[in-house]
């Protein structure tokens, strides 16, 4: 069923009786030409580009809950590509580009809004570290705008300019970034996956991989065996649980994020503005919440939910970067499992093990990559060689000394 | 989450920074055959388990002593901290340390 302003209309004349659930539930074939593990965004949209650019016709998405209960509905919904190294920004800006065109490719509204974003920049250093950013970002076809104090405070006039430890020193904007309704884009992959005959298979835990010879031959689940050409993991968080399984240890560890939101408020943010002097991001959301996040807790955990230390922490970034967020009241916050790679960076390729290929380590940066992550994944699966944006993703790139450290902070996963 | 200090008794992990698995302890010798391989499998891999983790805690703002802390990464239940100097000490007397 195709959707459209022309569709309200006529099932609101007939009762809304005629609409259909978005996806089916079919039961497990015993194999697959591709099986996809895990059916959060990055599942869903490697299946999506899998069968509509590629042209698989026999894949299955297995997911051990429910599709998209993981991070892609949990973040706060950011897109963006600001990226300086080269391995990075050729990747996010396809990504970008990507969102932009997103709704008309799945025929569902994910709200792409590209309401901006501004990174703040407090001192004269960092402000030259903007410069040089922007001007990469432009190197690689996205847009980048150096923004004085002045026309920062033009945008954003409620922002503490003249704190005497952080004063605004001004801001780097990318006015194509913005935000994206998260839950409607796992929904929106999922649909038009199914569409073109992709079974998404939910309540379906992979528990073991069947490998003989090196190669695999298809996946153990808690629906009994599925057997499978190829099969591609995209598991975030649980990908050293998922990867032992395969005899892999991986340069991941998995930490919590907390994400926020407050109650409902008239709007008061114009984009996404992020606290260069510390750790904060806040953008608002149709709904008039104010969304905001920043460091991850910082040990490891498996739990989906931090500690009050941190969120103490993400406050006193927002009340030093806009004091009037004090007076809203915090309304829920929530955690989930971030796949922190020793680079800050993911990884995209093949495995030791013949057919079975891993994307993951999008570290608290995956929602942004949905989109490229899910047709670079695809390509990686379909052709067994790496799309032209993601030849740095490689596993060996550590073992060679490739790091795409955007940091620099070294092989620290809770300081990336 | 309170960290049972085996000196100072239980301290707030908040005073605590942390670096992650205690196997980092047992830093390679960067002189032995094979080093190369050793350092990137100390450097960059992880068992990341789900469930009882060993790792270090550094008592930043306290009397920034190292300790192995012992902690289920799915509950966050800390189930208990030695000296990671003691833990060290430990390993370096092993059998096969010695040989």
């Amino acid at each position: 069923m195709r959707y459209s302003g022309f569709r309200v209309l006529r099932e609101g004349l007939f009762g809304h009786k005629g609409w259909k659930p978005a996806w089916r539930d079919p039961a497990p074939k015993t194999h697959y030409d591709i099986i996809i593990v895990g059916g959060g965004g990055h599942g869903l949209a490697t299946a999506h580009y899998l069968a509509k650019i590629y042209g698989e016709k026999s894949i299955a998405v297995l997911e051990k809950g429910w599709i998209g209960g993981g991070n892609v509905g949990r973040n706060t919904t950011i897109v963006r590509s600001n990226y300086l190294l080269d391995g990075n920004e050729p990747f996010y800006e396809f990504s970008l580009k990507l969102w932009e065109g997103l709704e008309q490719d799945l025929n569902y509204n994910a709200m792409v809004s590209q309401r901006g974003i501004l990174n703040l920049c407090h001192s004269d250093a960092q402000r030259d570290a903007y410069r040089r950013r922007g001007n990469a970002m432009l190197l690689n076809g996205a847009d980048a705008e150096l923004l004085d104090p002045d026309q920062v405070r033009r945008m954003a006039p409620f922002l503490n300019f003249d704190n005497a430890r952080f004063p605004i020193k001004g801001g780097l904007l990318q006015r194509r970034g913005g935000t994206v309704r998260h839950d409607a884009v796992a929904w929106g992959y999922a649909r038009a996956a199914d569409s073109r005959g992709v079974d998404i298979i939910q309540n379906c835990e992979v528990t073991g991989f069947r490998i003989e010879k090196g190669r695999v031959k298809g996946v153990e689940t808690s629906r009994g065996f599925i057997g499978a050409g190829k099969v591609g993991v995209a598991v975030a968080g649980s990908s050293s649980r998922v990867m032992e399984k395969a005899g892999m240890r991986l340069p991941l560890e998995s930490h919590a994020l907390q994400a926020f939101v407050s109650e409902g408020l008239k709007p008061v943010l114009p984009g996404v503005i992020t606290f260069g002097a510390g750790h904060f991001y806040v953008s608002q959301s149709d709904k008039g919440g104010l969304v905001f996040g920043g460091d991850i807790d910082g040990y490891n955990s498996y739990a989906q939910r931090g500690n009050l230390p941190v969120i103490e922490d993400v406050c006193e970034g927002g009340m030093a970067l806009m004091p009037m967020i004090g007076r809203a009241r915090l309304l829920r916050m929530w955690g989930g499992i971030m796949d922190m790679s020793m680079d800050g960076s993911p990884i995209i390729d093949r495995t030791p093990v013949d057919g079975l290929y891993f994307n993951g380590g999008w570290c608290y940066g995956g929602f942004k990559a949905t989109p490229a992550s899910g047709y670079v994944f695809a390509h990686l699966l379909s052709t067994d060689q790496p799309h032209d944006t993601a030849t740095a993703y490689r596993f060996d790139r550590f073992r060679r000394g490739y790091l795409i450290d955007e940091k620099g902070v070294g092989a620290q996963p809770n300081l990336h | 989450m309170l960290i049972p200090h085996p000196l100072l008794g239980p301290r707030d992990s908040a005073e605590f920074t942390y670096l992650g698995d205690a196997s980092l302890i047992a830093r390679p010798d960067g002189m032995s055959d094979g080093a190369d391989e050793a350092f990137y499998d100390y450097l960059y891999l992880r068992d990341n388990p789900a469930g009882i983790h060993r790792e270090l805690w550094f008592h930043e703002q306290g009397d920034r002593s190292w300790l192995v802390v012992t902690r289920n990464t799915l509950t966050h239940e800390i189930l208990g901290a030695e000296l990671a100097r003691d833990v060290a000490m430990a390993q370096r007397n092993t059998p096969e340390a010695k040989a």
